[in-house]
């Protein structure tokens, strides 16, 4: 189940270290540290308002973390905007969608391909050879997705207008049209029922096994994440109480006490 | 690392990739190609009812009035400002009522570079084709400076924000007197003369006599079918997309790569540009104007055209600017035979000037809450209708 950890750690694409994050007086992470490496999976798990999200909020440049770094292929990320951390190659899927719900599916997954076209407003606004072609191009991968992600019938449809389990496939295919390096997952099946959620676990496994990006994804499916997961990092209260490979985690008396004790 | 890797079958849905780039015969509907299908003339109907349109304007000035063909001209130039505001604020969903400054900001730059000077008035008296685009450019670097500024704020800050650019515009038009005549005053506009040819004389065309009025409409016709293919060009691409995920949701958007001060300047820019150039035709069709005709009303108008026209929509834009434009003539040619509405603001119940804002007014507040797509919304509700009949529901 666990990819080589040793080449996995060898090379660590993320390494973050004593991030510390304080909304006034509460601190929602505290001095949390945990690594991905190249081709990894890292599943994050933990009670209601541990401090899941606030951690990829701080990877992707939403949140400015007080303290601590964020390693990411050799550049600190810490304090960098959003959409410089994006053009680096890292892209997010919500915990509640943030599709562009008045615009088209296709238009949805072009967006995500804004960082791989190349061409100029002026360009754009004579849409010649250069824009055109680029368009056309970008155009083909956003296919490619549609086609794994086997939403070829919705491709003109407003993404308003969808049920929530197309949403979240939208929204997948819309961080994968990134082509990113490192892809943050915030609850990727929550809500779905069970033959969504499979469907989302087999796109998740795919992209693992056919592209080789590294994931972090946030999930409360226990089931899921001993599956899929290589290393699992456990918080509670905005604290780090384990990490490790799942079985291991799974076996932990703090986790236990504080987690699944409970929660199960 | 392709996604492309990833895939599993193919497609054959609605797009099927090939070679040829024309429709099969038969099926009109059917695209063979993306480019065929991003075409913004994409099916057979939107062609033929263009064409049409194009036909019937360019025939338009050979039967109506000189004075109705400058009037139509008007709507030319309100549907060119009208789409320069719709992409700041239809798509890019940043409120601007600081259109008017940027009219008259091109107006008076395009009189400094194309009108006459004497002691009293700078003026280059160069040709059009220097006059016309500096009356975008600098419009668009005064955007280019205040944009910084209003990427910071939004909603309510932002339409205060723009406002005060009026107020301040329309106190600097009033003394910067060698530039604009002052108030009361005024000064000519720039001189349509484009390339050498004078666009105020008379021409013969294949044996009809062209009046100077009609042929500054078919210049700014010209002008506004270059200016609304740059605008469908952009919306249908990178920027506009970009413009319309900061719209949406700017956290998204700055997630997918999308710089928000970048995108938001972009808007600001290109839509000065827009109502630089409309502000620099509109004088030349009105002819002399005070200072203050910058005013807050005028970017009420825009507004008007944007919102009852169509929100995000090119289309709806021109829509929105003959529906501006002809309302009042509308109106005023009712005043002769309506008896309460008199076309001098004294006497009578209600003034034409009157029944026009209150008119605006209304359907504004109609529109928003009914259609916020406005007339263009209507029209694609028609439109559905007709194409899912005798199942429309
Ligand atoms: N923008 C914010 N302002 C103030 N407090 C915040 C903000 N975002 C998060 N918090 C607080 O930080 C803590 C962690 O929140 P976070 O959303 O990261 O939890 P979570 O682990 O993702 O929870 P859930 O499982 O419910 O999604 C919570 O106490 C929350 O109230
Ligand atoms: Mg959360």
């Amino acid at each position: 189940m666990t990819a080589a950890p040793d080449a996995a750690l060898a090379e660590p694409l993320l390494d973050v270290a004593g991030l510390t994050l304080r909304f006034g007086g509460t601190t929602a992470i505290r001095d949390v540290g945990f690594g991905a490496g190249e081709g990894s999976l890292l599943a994050i798990i933990g009670p209601n308002g541990a401090g899941k999200t606030s951690i990829l909020n701080c990877l992707s440049g939403v949140y400015r973390p007080q303290e601590g770094t964020i390693r990411y292929r050799g550049e600190d990320l810490r304090g960098m905007r959003p959409d410089v951390i994006a053009r680096l190659g890292v892209a997010r899927m919500f915990q509640n969608i943030e599709l562009f719900e008045n615009l088209t599916v296709l238009d949805n997954l072009m967006l995500g391909r804004h960082r791989h076209l190349r061409y100029g407003t002026l360009a754009a606004l004579l849409y010649g050879g250069k824009a055109r072609r680029a368009e056309t191009e970008n155009r083909r991968v956003v296919e490619d997705i549609i086609d794994f992600l086997e939403i070829q019938a919705i491709r003109g449809s407003l993404v308003g207008m969808l049920p929530y389990g197309l949403k979240k496939r939208v929204e997948l295919g819309r961080a994968l049209a990134m082509e990113p390096t490192l892809l943050l997952l915030d609850e990727p099946v929550a809500g779905m029922n069970v033959e969504e959620t499979e469907d989302m676990a087999r796109f998740i496994l795919d992209i693992r096994g056919e592209l080789g990006v590294t994931m972090i994804m946030i999930e409360h499916e226990m089931g899921l994440v001993m599956d899929i997961a290589d290393q699992v990092l456990v918080l509670d209260f905005g604290r780090r109480i384990a990490l490790g490979p799942p079985a291991q985690v799974q076996r932990d008396p703090a986790v236990v006490k504080a987690y699944l004790g409970e929660a199960s | 690392m392709t996604a492309g890797t990833v895939t599993r079958g193919r497609s054959t849905g609605t797009v099927i990739r090939g070679r040829s780039t024309g429709a099969v015969r038969g099926r009109p509907l059917l695209r063979t190609s993306y480019a065929a299908e991003q075409a913004i003339w994409n099916t057979p109907a939107k062609r033929a009812w263009t064409l049409a349109l194009v036909v019937a304007v360019l025939a338009l000035p050979f039967f109506l009035s000189r004075d109705l063909t400058s009037l139509m001209t008007t709507v030319f130039i309100m549907a060119i400002a009208g789409i320069g505001l719709n992409l700041v604020t239809g798509y890019a969903g940043q409120v601007s009522l600081g259109h008017a400054f940027f009219m008259g900001l091109g107006a008076y730059t395009a009189a400094v570079f194309g009108g006459a000077g004497d002691d009293e008035l700078v003026g280059l008296g160069l040709d059009m084709a220097v006059w016309l685009p500096m009356a975008g450019v600098v419009p668009a670097l005064v955007g280019l400076v205040v944009a910084p500024l209003a990427a910071r704020v939004r909603g309510l800050y932002l339409a205060i924000l723009t406002l005060g650019l009026v107020f301040i515009g329309e106190h600097v038009f009033k003394e910067a007197r060698s530039i604009t005549g002052g108030v009361g005053v005024g000064r000519a506009p720039a001189e349509p003369v484009l390339f050498g040819l004078d666009l105020r004389a008379r021409y013969h065309v294949f044996g009809y006599i062209l009046s100077r009025e009609a042929v500054f409409y078919f210049v700014c016709f010209a002008i506004f079918v270059v200016m609304a293919m740059a605008a469908r060009n952009l919306v249908r691409s990178k920027p506009g997309r970009a413009f319309a995920a900061v719209r949406d949701r700017d956290v998204a958007a700055a997630l997918m790569g999308v710089s928000l001060r970048r995108t938001k300047t972009l808007a600001f820019t290109i839509s000065s540009f827009y109502a630089g150039v409309a502000g620099a035709l509109l004088v030349v069709v009105i002819g002399r104007v005070t200072p203050t005709s910058w005013d807050l009303f005028l970017s009420i108008d825009l507004l008007a055209v944007i919102l009852i026209g169509g929100i995000a929509t090119i289309s709806g834009s021109i829509l929105g600017a003959a529906f501006v434009v002809l309302t009042p003539r509308l109106v005023s040619e009712l005043a002769d035979v309506v008896p309460f509405i008199s076309t001098s603001p004294s006497s009578g119940f209600l003034s034409v000037f009157q029944l026009q804002t209150m008119l605006f007014g209304a359907l504004i507040v109609l529109f928003l809450v009914l259609e916020p797509r406005g007339l263009y919304g209507l029209w694609v509700r028609v439109r559905n209708y007709w194409k899912a009949w005798p199942f429309s529901y």
